[in-house]
Protein backbone atom coordinates (compact mmCIF):
# COMPACT_ATOMS: atom_id res chain seq x y z
CA UNK A 1 0.00 0.00 0.00
CA UNK A 2 2.75 2.37 1.09
CA UNK A 3 4.78 1.61 -2.05
CA UNK A 4 1.80 2.19 -4.32
CA UNK A 5 1.18 5.56 -2.85
CA UNK A 6 4.79 6.59 -3.42
CA UNK A 7 4.60 5.58 -7.09
CA UNK A 8 1.34 7.33 -7.72
CA UNK A 9 1.58 10.53 -9.75
CA UNK A 10 0.21 13.63 -8.14
CA UNK A 11 -2.01 16.08 -9.99
CA UNK A 12 0.94 18.48 -10.03
CA UNK A 13 3.08 15.91 -11.88
CA UNK A 14 0.36 15.33 -14.39
CA UNK A 15 -0.10 19.04 -15.09
CA UNK A 16 3.66 19.56 -15.39
CA UNK A 17 4.04 16.77 -17.89
CA UNK A 18 1.06 17.74 -20.00
CA UNK A 19 2.04 21.42 -20.16
CA UNK A 20 5.57 20.39 -21.10
CA UNK A 21 4.20 18.30 -23.98
CA UNK A 22 1.79 21.03 -25.07
CA UNK A 23 4.56 23.60 -24.85
CA UNK A 24 6.98 21.64 -26.99
CA UNK A 25 4.34 20.87 -29.60
CA UNK A 26 3.49 24.57 -29.78
CA UNK A 27 7.19 25.46 -29.99
CA UNK A 28 7.79 22.93 -32.79
CA UNK A 29 4.74 24.03 -34.74
CA UNK A 30 6.02 27.60 -34.68
CA UNK A 31 9.16 26.45 -36.46
CA UNK A 32 7.42 24.12 -38.89
CA UNK A 33 6.34 26.83 -41.38
CA UNK A 34 9.75 28.48 -41.23
CA UNK A 35 11.35 25.11 -41.89
CA UNK A 36 9.22 24.45 -44.96
CA UNK A 37 9.98 27.88 -46.35
CA UNK A 38 13.68 27.30 -45.74
CA UNK A 39 13.53 23.90 -47.47
CA UNK A 40 11.60 25.23 -50.46
CA UNK A 41 13.82 24.75 -53.45
CA UNK A 42 12.30 27.17 -55.89
CA UNK A 43 11.64 30.77 -55.20
CA UNK A 44 11.23 33.61 -57.63
CA UNK A 45 14.95 34.32 -57.85
CA UNK A 46 15.88 30.72 -58.65
CA UNK A 47 13.46 29.61 -61.34
CA UNK A 48 14.50 29.95 -64.94
CA UNK A 49 11.05 30.49 -66.46
CA UNK A 50 7.48 30.92 -65.39
CA UNK A 51 5.36 29.89 -68.31
CA UNK A 52 2.03 31.38 -69.26
CA UNK A 53 -0.33 31.56 -72.25
CA UNK A 54 -1.75 34.58 -74.04
CA UNK A 55 -4.81 34.08 -76.27
CA UNK A 56 -6.04 36.85 -78.54
CA UNK A 57 -9.76 36.45 -79.20
CA UNK A 58 -9.63 39.16 -81.86
CA UNK A 59 -7.29 36.99 -83.92
CA UNK A 60 -8.91 33.57 -83.41
CA UNK A 61 -10.68 32.45 -86.59
CA UNK A 62 -12.02 29.17 -85.25
CA UNK A 63 -10.21 26.83 -87.63
CA UNK A 64 -9.86 24.33 -84.80
CA UNK A 65 -6.44 23.19 -85.99
CA UNK A 66 -5.04 23.81 -82.49
CA UNK A 67 -7.45 21.30 -80.98
CA UNK A 68 -6.64 18.83 -83.75
CA UNK A 69 -2.88 19.26 -83.40
CA UNK A 70 -3.14 18.84 -79.63
CA UNK A 71 -4.90 15.50 -79.98
CA UNK A 72 -2.30 14.27 -82.46
CA UNK A 73 0.71 15.53 -80.54
CA UNK A 74 -0.40 14.18 -77.17
CA UNK A 75 -2.25 10.99 -78.20
CA UNK A 76 -5.51 12.26 -76.76
CA UNK A 77 -8.43 9.87 -77.43
CA UNK A 78 -10.20 10.87 -80.62
CA UNK A 79 -13.74 10.63 -79.24
CA UNK A 80 -15.53 13.82 -78.27
CA UNK A 81 -15.40 14.93 -74.63
CA UNK A 82 -11.70 14.19 -74.28
CA UNK A 83 -9.94 17.48 -74.85
CA UNK A 84 -6.80 19.13 -73.65
CA UNK A 85 -7.67 22.20 -75.65
CA UNK A 86 -10.81 23.13 -77.54
CA UNK A 87 -12.50 26.14 -79.16
CA UNK A 88 -15.94 27.57 -78.40
CA UNK A 89 -18.00 29.85 -80.60
CA UNK A 90 -19.99 32.42 -78.67
CA UNK A 91 -22.90 34.05 -80.48
CA UNK A 92 -24.86 36.85 -78.87
CA UNK A 93 -28.20 37.29 -80.60
CA UNK A 94 -30.01 40.54 -81.21
CA UNK A 95 -32.24 41.55 -78.35
CA UNK A 96 -31.46 42.28 -74.78
CA UNK A 97 -27.74 41.67 -74.31
CA UNK A 98 -28.16 41.07 -70.60
CA UNK A 99 -30.46 38.08 -71.05
CA UNK A 100 -28.74 34.70 -70.91
CA UNK A 101 -30.99 33.10 -73.53
CA UNK A 102 -29.50 35.44 -76.13
CA UNK A 103 -26.07 33.90 -75.66
CA UNK A 104 -25.36 30.71 -77.60
CA UNK A 105 -22.20 28.70 -76.96
CA UNK A 106 -21.23 26.02 -79.45
CA UNK A 107 -18.30 23.69 -79.59
CA UNK A 108 -19.08 20.84 -82.00
CA UNK A 109 -16.52 18.13 -81.24
CA UNK A 110 -14.40 20.76 -79.51
CA UNK A 111 -14.06 22.62 -82.79
CA UNK A 112 -11.71 19.97 -84.17
CA UNK A 113 -13.59 19.79 -87.47
CA UNK A 114 -14.02 23.56 -87.70
CA UNK A 115 -17.18 25.60 -87.27
CA UNK A 116 -20.22 26.36 -89.38
CA UNK A 117 -22.25 29.38 -88.50
CA UNK A 118 -25.60 28.21 -87.08
CA UNK A 119 -27.30 31.56 -86.52
CA UNK A 120 -28.13 33.69 -89.61
CA UNK A 121 -26.22 36.96 -89.94
CA UNK A 122 -29.23 39.22 -89.41
CA UNK A 123 -29.98 37.71 -85.97
CA UNK A 124 -26.43 38.16 -84.70
CA UNK A 125 -25.44 41.02 -82.44
CA UNK A 126 -21.93 39.75 -81.92
CA UNK A 127 -20.00 36.51 -82.44
CA UNK A 128 -16.49 35.38 -81.59
CA UNK A 129 -14.34 32.33 -80.93
CA UNK A 130 -12.76 31.53 -77.58
CA UNK A 131 -9.91 29.00 -77.49
CA UNK A 132 -9.71 27.24 -74.16
CA UNK A 133 -7.28 25.02 -72.32
CA UNK A 134 -5.87 24.45 -68.84
CA UNK A 135 -5.20 27.81 -67.17
CA UNK A 136 -2.14 26.48 -65.32
CA UNK A 137 -3.36 28.31 -62.22
CA UNK A 138 -0.88 29.59 -59.69
CA UNK A 139 -3.33 28.57 -56.98
CA UNK A 140 -4.67 25.50 -58.73
CA UNK A 141 -7.75 23.91 -57.10
CA UNK A 142 -6.94 20.59 -58.80
CA UNK A 143 -3.54 20.47 -57.09
CA UNK A 144 -5.06 21.28 -53.72
CA UNK A 145 -7.61 18.47 -53.82
CA UNK A 146 -5.37 15.66 -55.09
CA UNK A 147 -5.21 13.16 -52.21
CA UNK A 148 -1.99 11.48 -53.34
CA UNK A 149 0.14 14.28 -54.76
CA UNK A 150 -0.23 13.11 -58.36
CA UNK A 151 -0.83 16.56 -59.77
CA UNK A 152 1.38 19.53 -59.08
CA UNK A 153 2.79 22.79 -60.34
CA UNK A 154 6.34 22.43 -61.58
CA UNK A 155 8.92 25.02 -60.49
CA UNK A 156 8.50 26.66 -63.93
CA UNK A 157 4.77 27.11 -63.48
CA UNK A 158 3.24 24.24 -65.45
CA UNK A 159 0.52 22.11 -63.85
CA UNK A 160 1.23 18.47 -64.65
CA UNK A 161 -0.21 15.04 -63.86
CA UNK A 162 1.95 12.16 -62.65
CA UNK A 163 0.08 9.37 -64.42
CA UNK A 164 2.05 6.61 -62.74
CA UNK A 165 0.96 7.91 -59.33
CA UNK A 166 -2.61 9.05 -60.06
CA UNK A 167 -5.28 6.77 -58.57
CA UNK A 168 -8.02 8.08 -60.88
CA UNK A 169 -10.34 9.28 -58.14
CA UNK A 170 -11.46 12.22 -60.26
CA UNK A 171 -11.47 14.85 -57.51
CA UNK A 172 -9.32 17.14 -59.63
CA UNK A 173 -11.73 16.84 -62.55
CA UNK A 174 -14.54 18.07 -60.34
CA UNK A 175 -12.40 20.74 -58.71
CA UNK A 176 -11.29 22.38 -61.97
CA UNK A 177 -13.58 25.36 -62.55
CA UNK A 178 -12.53 25.52 -66.21
CA UNK A 179 -13.41 21.94 -67.18
CA UNK A 180 -9.87 21.42 -68.40
CA UNK A 181 -9.45 17.86 -67.13
CA UNK A 182 -10.86 14.48 -68.10
CA UNK A 183 -10.40 10.89 -67.06
CA UNK A 184 -8.34 9.10 -69.69
CA UNK A 185 -10.47 6.15 -70.83
CA UNK A 186 -7.53 3.75 -71.25
CA UNK A 187 -5.06 4.86 -68.62
CA UNK A 188 -7.89 5.52 -66.09
CA UNK A 189 -5.96 8.48 -64.79
CA UNK A 190 -6.62 12.21 -64.89
CA UNK A 191 -5.31 13.89 -68.00
CA UNK A 192 -4.99 17.49 -69.10
CA UNK A 193 -2.95 20.04 -71.03
CA UNK A 194 0.73 19.70 -70.14
CA UNK A 195 1.68 22.98 -71.84
CA UNK A 196 3.40 20.51 -74.20
CA UNK A 197 6.05 20.21 -71.53
CA UNK A 198 7.97 17.72 -73.70
CA UNK A 199 8.16 20.37 -76.43
CA UNK A 200 9.05 23.25 -74.13
CA UNK A 201 12.02 21.30 -72.81
CA UNK A 202 13.23 20.73 -76.37
CA UNK A 203 12.95 24.43 -77.16
CA UNK A 204 9.76 24.14 -79.21
CA UNK A 205 6.44 25.94 -78.81
CA UNK A 206 3.39 23.99 -77.62
CA UNK A 207 1.73 22.25 -80.60
CA UNK A 208 -1.41 24.43 -80.48
CA UNK A 209 0.69 27.60 -80.52
CA UNK A 210 2.92 26.28 -83.28
CA UNK A 211 0.09 25.45 -85.70
CA UNK A 212 -2.09 28.51 -85.02
CA UNK A 213 -2.27 30.23 -88.45
CA UNK A 214 -3.08 33.71 -87.13
CA UNK A 215 -0.93 33.89 -84.02
CA UNK A 216 -4.01 34.01 -81.79
CA UNK A 217 -2.25 31.71 -79.38
CA UNK A 218 1.03 32.64 -77.82
CA UNK A 219 3.07 31.49 -74.89
CA UNK A 220 5.99 32.91 -73.00
CA UNK A 221 7.81 33.58 -69.79
CA UNK A 222 5.86 35.68 -67.29
CA UNK A 223 9.12 36.56 -65.52
CA UNK A 224 10.61 38.06 -68.68
CA UNK A 225 9.43 41.68 -68.63
CA UNK A 226 10.66 42.33 -72.17
CA UNK A 227 9.33 39.01 -73.48
CA UNK A 228 6.46 38.71 -75.96
CA UNK A 229 3.90 37.46 -73.44
CA UNK A 230 4.43 40.21 -70.89
CA UNK A 231 4.43 42.78 -73.70
CA UNK A 232 1.18 41.27 -75.03
CA UNK A 233 -0.42 41.59 -71.59
CA UNK A 234 0.94 45.12 -71.25
CA UNK A 235 -0.29 46.36 -74.60
CA UNK A 236 -3.74 44.77 -74.55
CA UNK A 237 -6.65 44.82 -72.15
CA UNK A 238 -6.16 41.32 -70.85
CA UNK A 239 -8.37 39.38 -68.49
CA UNK A 240 -8.36 35.89 -67.03
CA UNK A 241 -11.32 33.53 -66.77
CA UNK A 242 -13.30 33.54 -63.50
CA UNK A 243 -11.01 35.91 -61.60
CA UNK A 244 -13.39 35.89 -58.60
CA UNK A 245 -12.35 32.31 -57.83
CA UNK A 246 -8.85 33.51 -56.96
CA UNK A 247 -7.22 30.64 -58.85
CA UNK A 248 -4.70 33.06 -60.41
CA UNK A 249 -4.71 31.65 -63.95
CA UNK A 250 -1.62 32.04 -66.10
CA UNK A 251 -3.71 32.14 -69.28
CA UNK A 252 -4.47 35.72 -70.35
CA UNK A 253 -7.13 36.67 -72.90
CA UNK A 254 -7.25 39.78 -74.98
CA UNK A 255 -10.78 41.06 -75.78
CA UNK A 256 -12.52 38.64 -73.44
CA UNK A 257 -16.22 39.32 -73.32
CA UNK A 258 -18.28 39.37 -70.15
CA UNK A 259 -20.36 36.45 -71.45
CA UNK A 260 -17.42 34.02 -71.52
CA UNK A 261 -17.41 31.63 -68.59
CA UNK B 1 9.25 -1.41 -14.55
CA UNK B 2 6.23 -3.69 -14.50
CA UNK B 3 6.36 -6.49 -17.00
CA UNK B 4 3.19 -5.59 -18.86
CA UNK B 5 4.37 -2.01 -19.43
CA UNK B 6 7.67 -3.29 -20.76
CA UNK B 7 5.85 -5.61 -23.16
CA UNK B 8 3.73 -2.74 -24.35
CA UNK B 9 6.79 -0.55 -24.95
CA UNK B 10 8.51 -3.32 -26.92
CA UNK B 11 5.37 -3.79 -29.01
CA UNK B 12 5.17 -0.06 -29.70
CA UNK B 13 8.81 0.10 -30.74
CA UNK B 14 8.30 -2.81 -33.13
CA UNK B 15 5.16 -1.32 -34.68
CA UNK B 16 6.74 2.12 -35.10
CA UNK B 17 9.87 0.50 -36.49
CA UNK B 18 7.84 -1.49 -39.01
CA UNK B 19 5.96 1.65 -39.97
CA UNK B 20 9.20 3.51 -40.62
CA UNK B 21 10.60 0.63 -42.67
CA UNK B 22 7.38 0.30 -44.69
CA UNK B 23 7.38 4.06 -45.25
CA UNK B 24 10.84 3.86 -46.77
CA UNK B 25 9.58 1.34 -49.31
CA UNK B 26 6.22 2.96 -50.01
CA UNK B 27 7.31 6.54 -50.60
CA UNK B 28 8.55 6.71 -54.17
CA UNK B 29 11.97 7.95 -55.04
CA UNK B 30 12.21 11.75 -55.42
CA UNK B 31 8.88 12.37 -53.67
CA UNK B 32 8.97 15.71 -51.90
CA UNK B 33 12.07 17.02 -53.64
CA UNK B 34 10.24 20.14 -54.82
CA UNK B 35 6.88 19.70 -53.11
CA UNK B 36 4.21 17.15 -52.38
CA UNK B 37 4.83 15.16 -55.56
CA UNK B 38 7.32 12.94 -57.34
CA UNK B 39 10.01 15.22 -58.78
CA UNK B 40 10.93 12.53 -61.34
CA UNK B 41 7.49 12.97 -62.90
CA UNK B 42 8.65 16.31 -64.34
CA UNK B 43 11.38 14.46 -66.22
CA UNK B 44 8.97 11.75 -67.37
CA UNK B 45 6.54 14.36 -68.69
CA UNK B 46 9.38 16.07 -70.53
CA UNK B 47 10.55 12.83 -72.14
CA UNK B 48 7.56 12.22 -74.41
CA UNK B 49 8.29 12.18 -78.14
CA UNK B 50 7.33 15.11 -80.30
CA UNK B 51 5.25 14.73 -83.45
CA UNK B 52 5.09 18.29 -84.79
CA UNK B 53 8.71 18.99 -85.67
CA UNK B 54 10.60 22.28 -85.60
CA UNK B 55 9.12 24.45 -88.35
CA UNK B 56 12.55 25.25 -89.74
CA UNK B 57 13.14 21.61 -90.69
CA UNK B 58 10.64 21.64 -93.58
CA UNK B 59 12.59 24.28 -95.50
CA UNK B 60 15.76 22.18 -95.43
CA UNK B 61 14.38 20.02 -98.28
CA UNK B 62 11.44 22.09 -99.51
CA UNK B 63 13.30 25.37 -99.87
CA UNK B 64 11.49 26.17 -103.15
CA UNK B 65 8.07 26.04 -101.48
CA UNK B 66 9.33 27.91 -98.43
CA UNK B 67 10.55 30.68 -100.76
CA UNK B 68 7.25 30.71 -102.64
CA UNK B 69 5.31 30.93 -99.37
CA UNK B 70 7.43 33.86 -98.18
CA UNK B 71 5.87 36.10 -100.81
CA UNK B 72 2.25 35.36 -99.97
CA UNK B 73 -0.21 36.00 -97.17
CA UNK B 74 0.35 32.50 -95.78
CA UNK B 75 4.00 33.29 -95.03
CA UNK B 76 3.71 33.06 -91.27
CA UNK B 77 1.77 29.81 -91.25
CA UNK B 78 3.60 26.69 -90.15
CA UNK B 79 3.73 24.03 -92.90
CA UNK B 80 2.38 21.49 -90.40
CA UNK B 81 -0.75 23.56 -89.82
CA UNK B 82 -2.08 22.16 -93.10
CA UNK B 83 0.23 19.20 -93.68
CA UNK B 84 -0.03 17.63 -90.23
CA UNK B 85 2.82 16.38 -88.05
CA UNK B 86 6.13 15.91 -89.84
CA UNK B 87 7.91 13.49 -87.52
CA UNK B 88 7.51 10.43 -89.77
CA UNK B 89 8.11 12.41 -92.94
CA UNK B 90 11.50 13.80 -91.88
CA UNK B 91 12.71 10.31 -90.99
CA UNK B 92 11.52 8.76 -94.24
CA UNK B 93 10.36 11.40 -96.73
CA UNK B 94 7.62 9.77 -98.79
CA UNK B 95 4.34 11.35 -99.96
CA UNK B 96 2.43 8.73 -97.97
CA UNK B 97 3.37 9.89 -94.51
CA UNK B 98 2.49 13.55 -94.87
CA UNK B 99 -1.02 14.98 -95.12
CA UNK B 100 -2.01 16.67 -98.38
CA UNK B 101 -5.39 18.34 -97.91
CA UNK B 102 -7.23 19.01 -101.15
CA UNK B 103 -10.87 19.31 -100.10
CA UNK B 104 -12.90 22.52 -100.07
CA UNK B 105 -13.90 21.89 -96.47
CA UNK B 106 -10.31 22.12 -95.33
CA UNK B 107 -9.81 25.58 -96.86
CA UNK B 108 -13.22 26.43 -95.42
CA UNK B 109 -11.97 25.91 -91.89
CA UNK B 110 -10.35 29.33 -92.15
CA UNK B 111 -12.00 30.87 -95.20
CA UNK B 112 -15.65 29.86 -95.01
CA UNK B 113 -17.87 32.81 -94.17
CA UNK B 114 -18.49 33.08 -90.43
CA UNK B 115 -19.69 36.07 -88.43
CA UNK B 116 -17.17 35.30 -85.69
CA UNK B 117 -14.21 35.24 -88.06
CA UNK B 118 -11.86 38.19 -87.93
CA UNK B 119 -12.48 40.52 -90.88
CA UNK B 120 -8.82 40.42 -91.89
CA UNK B 121 -9.29 36.85 -93.15
CA UNK B 122 -10.56 36.56 -96.73
CA UNK B 123 -13.88 34.77 -96.55
CA UNK B 124 -16.18 33.14 -99.10
CA UNK B 125 -19.29 31.03 -98.75
CA UNK B 126 -18.05 27.56 -99.69
CA UNK B 127 -21.61 26.52 -100.50
CA UNK B 128 -21.85 29.22 -103.19
CA UNK B 129 -18.39 30.14 -104.46
CA UNK B 130 -17.53 28.09 -107.58
CA UNK B 131 -18.91 24.85 -106.11
CA UNK B 132 -17.87 22.66 -109.00
CA UNK B 133 -14.12 22.84 -108.46
CA UNK B 134 -11.59 22.42 -105.71
CA UNK B 135 -10.06 25.57 -104.24
CA UNK B 136 -6.54 24.47 -105.16
CA UNK B 137 -7.42 24.32 -108.87
CA UNK B 138 -7.41 28.14 -108.97
CA UNK B 139 -5.58 29.14 -105.78
CA UNK B 140 -2.13 27.85 -104.95
CA UNK B 141 -2.23 27.49 -101.18
CA UNK B 142 1.47 28.36 -100.99
CA UNK B 143 0.86 31.70 -102.68
CA UNK B 144 -2.88 32.40 -102.70
CA UNK B 145 -4.26 35.46 -104.54
CA UNK B 146 -1.00 36.14 -106.34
Amino acid sequence: MELNKKNKKTRRDFLKLSSAIAGSVAFYSMFKPIESVANRKTDVTEREHWYGFGFDIEKCIGCGLCAKACKIENDVPREPFFFRTWVEQYTIKNGHIIKDENVIVESPNGGIDGFTQSVPDKEIFKSFFVPKTCNHCYKAPCVQVCPVGATFETPDGVVLVDDSYCVGCGYCIQACPYGARYLHPEKKTADKCTFCYHRLKKGLAPACVDVCPTGARMYGDLDDKEGPLVQFIKNHTCRVLKPHLNTKPKLFYNALNEEVR
Amino acid sequence: MPKHILRLIILFVIVIGLFLVARQFLIPESFGEYGHYRANSIEENANHDIKYVDRAECAECHDDIAALKQGGPHKNINCQTCHGPGNLHIEDPTPENIVKETEREFCGRCHNKNAARAKLIKQIDINEHNIESKCIECHNPHEPWN
